[in-house]
C-alpha cells in the first residue's frame, strides 16, 4: 500500500497534484506534505487529480479540506478530478461536493479555477 | 474461490494488529475478504472497508489508545457483524471527538459520520478498564439472487 504523488506545473499559475494509490491514515501525511509545500511556495491554485486513487478515507478528506482552507485564505482554489464512482460517493455523502469543484478531466478542472 | 457463504453456518475471522497507521490496510483487507464471502456488491464491500478503516483510525488518533486493535468479523446469513476493540484504558472509539484538536476533531467527526452512514447498525460498548468495543453490522440489501 502506497501513495504516489506527482506534481506538475500547468498554465496559469496552476499546479496539478496527481495522486495514485490509496489515501489513508498512513499515507495521507505524504499528500499533506506535497500540498503544503506548494502552498508554502505561494501556489494557491491547485488541481488535485484523484483519477488513479483507489481509496480515500476521512484523513485523506481532511488533507484536502485543510489544503482548500489554506489556499482560500490567499484567494486561491482547489479543484478535484475524480471519475471513480466509489470516491465520488464519499464526497457526495459527506457533503464535500458542495465545497470542492469536482470534474471529470484535468482540462475541465483547470478551466474552472478562479 | 468466491462462493457466497452458506446460510447455515457462520464464518468468523479475528485479527489483532498493532494500533499504528501502517496496519490499518490489513484490517480493511481482512474485512473486505470476509465481506466478499457474502453476496455483497463491490460497492458494499468498499463501504465495509471504509467503515473498518475509520474505526481503526479513530483508535489510532486517540491519545489513550492501547497497544493493539482487535478486529473480529462474523459472516452469517445475510449479515456481516464487525467488532473493533481498542483495548485502551479509556474509551478511544467513543471519546475521540472530545479529546483531540479542533481540525482533527472535524476529520474524526467525518469518520464517525461515514461509519454511521455506510453501516446498517452501529453501537458502542464502553468498558472503563478495557477500552471500547464498536459493533458494526452490514446487511445484504434485498435483491434478487
Amino acid at each position: 500500500m502506497d501513495i504516489k504523488v506527482n506534481v506538475r506545473e500547468a498554465p496559469g499559475d496552476c499546479y496539478i497534484v496527481e495522486l495514485s494509490g490509496e489515501i489513508d491514515v498512513y499515507t495521507s501525511p505524504k499528500v499533506k506534505d506535497a500540498i503544503g509545500t506548494l502552498i508554502d511556495r505561494g501556489v494557491y491554485h491547485l488541481v488535485i487529480n484523484l483519477e488513479k486513487v483507489r481509496y480515500i478515507d476521512s484523513t485523506g478528506l481532511g488533507v484536502l479540506i485543510g489544503g482548500l482552507k489554506r489556499v482560500r485564505e490567499h484567494g486561491g482554489s482547489v479543484n478535484l478530478v475524480c471519475t471513480n464512482p466509489q470516491i465520488k460517493k464519499i464526497f457526495d455523502i459527506t457533503g464535500l461536493v458542495k465545497i470542492f469543484g469536482i470534474f471529470e478531466s484535468e482540462d475541465a478542472a483547470m478551466k474552472s479555477l478562479v | 474461490m468466491n462462493q457466497a457463504v452458506e446460510q447455515s453456518f457462520p464464518e468468523f475471522v479475528e485479527l489483532r494488529i498493532p494500533s499504528r497507521a501502517e496496519w490499518v490496510a490489513l484490517a480493511r483487507l481482512a474485512a473486505a475478504t470476509i465481506a466478499n464471502r457474502l453476496r455483497f456488491s463491490i460497492e458494499e464491500i468498499e463501504d465495509v472497508k471504509l467503515a473498518v478503516a475509520e474505526a481503526c483510525t479513530a483508535v489510532i488518533q486517540y491519545d489513550g489508545h492501547g497497544e493493539f486493535i482487535e478486529l473480529s468479523c462474523e459472516a452469517q446469513g445475510d449479515s456481516l457483524r464487525i467488532r473493533v476493540r481498542d483495548g485502551g484504558r479509556q474509551a478511544a472509539l467513543s471519546g475521540v471527538k472530545e479529546r483531540i484538536g479542533f481540525e482533527e476533531a472535524r476529520v474524526a467527526g467525518l469518520g464517525v459520520f461515514l461509519i454511521r452512514t455506510l453501516m446498517d447498525e452501529v453501537s458502542y460498548d464502553v468498558h472503563p478498564k478495557n477500552g471500547t468495543e464498536l459493533l458494526m453490522v452490514k446487511r445484504l440489501a434485498g435483491r434478487p439472487d
